[in-house]
């Protein structure tokens, strides 16, 4: 058992539910409610002390029971150490908390992940869409959105339409 | 004309120009004749320092900035969602387009990630021309930023100077592999062409005036008054907001905060050659330039410890599935032919797994992160790009400054809106 994990079991039991260590780097899968406490847990910690919220990113699994996956990649500054969080969010009820109150820098990447597959972050201070306009619809990394076709520009009408109609 | 009735007292007069001014309120006292209120002002996307298309909404209270807002996205190219469709060749060149000043570092940061996903390290030689031509790229971005931040700030020769340095890299660059922009330049495996006698040669004369170039640069700015009370206190944020706020690169160090990947976690020749980490104090702007211009010669320390270093052997990788075989075998095996055709059409299938690789590119920390199902293309890759993190950081370090500091501010990150949006 790694280290971490059983620091994890003593601090937040239950909330780990899977490890997996591969191309030398730790991932910790954690309960999608227990995140924040996890987070909060790993960075206070003076022997982990993760202070650096590397980077927040989602993937999309539209076949899995819970759809989306929501990546958290920590580094710790002071001991040069990364790990990666993982949590699960499922389709119906896609939200999780938000990090933003740990570490500022995830104001940003959370509402990225918002905006491009459209994950809710409950208690962001911000929840806007960040890379799309406001009046844009769907959310372009899901891999349900269509690649292929003329899109949303064709319903712009201040666009003069010069052929037949679009499907 | 004298149709509409004469405001009354109460309300206020006009003046001849039509301006109306208030009365006084008898209950309030002095306070209540200026009328206050906020103003909001848009900045970008169209002005020239945002360095491309940023847009800011300020909210001022006179010239004080209460709030800044950056609206991003003028740029997205939606380059993640593109790269799902492309095989892994095809993305290096995607990655040219994302920090389009510095894309030797951005086409290494992905190569890297990539090579992660398929366990392979890279011959010697070819770790050494990846270090040098990545601090060749980090020296010319920092000289494009020195350039840039003095030209918005008022001072116009340090931009003529920094570009005459630059342009003899991208000349060199552009022997090197064709292009003086968007070079695509790193493979998954190695690297494209090997560095010719003639460009080791021009290297190393360029290397041996630079010190001076430099002080010429500073000569212009370390002490300039105008430079000094531009910079100076501008733009401050401290050691513990900027690890919050995930700052990486100069931006960070210049709080004095000691992260820089090349030291933490040394990949390429880095471990293998002397040179330090500039720290700053103060975390201001002055701080920021002081330590790029100390990178720069940090940079140029490197280049030419690796030139001396530089050993023999094969500049890639040669493996059937990651790398294309040699052109000359193609033209005369028929296997080669094959393989060569399997690799265009069919390209690299990694293995299942996700990881992700931070490289550190001259604005601070980019990282790939790739989720592979087995495919030929990425399931996922999430670029983490160092100007969309510090744009986080904008309103924070942004409160409080007068107006005519959102242009110092602006280019103290180093921002680049194609890495931005992506």
């Amino acid at each position: 058992m790694h280290p971490i994990e059983s620091f994890l079991q003593a601090r937040c039991p239950d909330a780990v539910t899977g490890v997996k260590n591969a191309f030398g780097e730790l991932t910790i899968t954690v309960a999608k409610a227990r995140l924040a406490e996890v987070c909060r847990a790993l960075r206070d910690d003076p022997e982990w002390s993760f202070d650096f919220l590397s980077d927040v990113s989602s993937v999309d699994f539209p076949d899995a029971e819970e759809r989306f996956e929501v990546n958290y990649h920590l580094y710790s500054i002071g001991r040069r150490h990364r790990v990666r969080l993982k949590a699960r969010v499922g389709e119906e009820d896609c939200r999780i908390d938000s990090v933003t109150p740990l570490w500022a820098g995830a104001n940003f990447m959370e509402r990225e992940v918002y905006d491009l597959m459209g994950i809710e972050f409950v208690n962001h201070p911000d929840l806007r869409r960040i890379m799309l306009t406001d009046d844009f619809d769907g959310f372009p990394l899901r891999k349900d959105y269509p690649t292929e076709g003329r899109g949303w520009r064709t319903t712009f009408e201040f666009l003069p339409t010069t052929d037949g109609p679009v499907s | 004309m004298n149709e509409t009735p004469p405001p009354t007292a109460a309300k206020g007069s006009h003046d001849e120009f039509g301006m109306i001014h208030p009365a006084p309120d008898p209950n309030e006292g002095d306070a209540a004749v200026l009328r206050t209120e906020e103003l909001l002002l848009n900045m970008g996307p169209q002005h020239p320092s945002t360095h491309g298309v940023l847009r800011v909404v300020l909210d001022l209270e006179g010239e004080r900035i209460l709030k800044a807002t950056p609206h991003l996205g003028y740029l997205h190219r939606g380059t993640e969602k593109l790269a799902e469709g492309k095989t892994y060749q095809q993305i290096v060149t995607l990655t040219d387009r994302l920090d389009y000043v510095c894309a030797m570092t951005n086409n290494f940061a992905y190569v890297r990630a990539v090579e992660k996903l398929l366990g392979v390290t890279v011959p010697p030689r070819a770790e050494y021309i990846r270090t040098i031509v990545a601090e060749m790229q980090r020296i010319s971005g920092h000289l494009f930023w020195l350039g840039t931040q003095a030209l918005d700030i008022g001072a116009m020769t340090v931009f003529f100077y920094t570009f005459r340095e630059r342009e003899v890299l991208i000349g060199l660059f552009e022997k090197l592999c064709g292009a003086r922009l968007t070079y695509s330049y790193y493979t998954i495996g190695g690297v494209g062409n090997d560095l010719t006698p003639e460009i080791i040669a021009a290297l190393r004369a360029f290397l041996k005036t630079f010190p001076e170039k430099i002080a010429e640069y500073n000569t212009l700015l370390e002490t300039n008054r105008i430079w000094l009370a531009r910079t100076k206190n501008v733009a401050v944020i401290s050691a513990e907001d900027a690890v919050a706020y995930s700052l990486t690169g100069p931006t960070l160090r210049g709080s004095g905060v000691n992260y820089d990947i090349r030291k933490a976690e040394p990949y390429a020749a880095y471990a293998d050659v002397e040179w330090e980490v500039p720290l700053g104090k103060n975390g201001d702007t002055y701080d920021r330039y002081f330590i790029r211009v100390e990178e720069i010669r940090q940079s140029a320390r490197i280049v030419s410890q690796c030139l001396d270093k530089l050993p023999d052997g094969p500049i890639s990788i040669d493996v059937p599935g990651i790398t294309y075989p040699s052109k000359d075998r193609v033209m005369v095996d028929m296997e080669s032919l094959i393989h060569h055709f399997k690799m265009a059409c069919e390209g690299i299938k990694p293995p299942k797994g996700e990881i992700y690789c931070a490289t550190e590119a001259p604005k601070g920390e980019l990282g790939f992160y790739i989720n592979s199902d087995g495919g030929n293309h990425p399931y996922r890759l999430k670029i983490r790009s160092p100007s969309f993190v510090h744009l986080g950081a904008f309103d924070h370090m942004a409160r409080g400054y007068l107006i005519a500091d959102i242009v110092t501010i602006f280019g103290t990150y180093d921002v680049v809106m194609g890495e931005c949006d992506r």
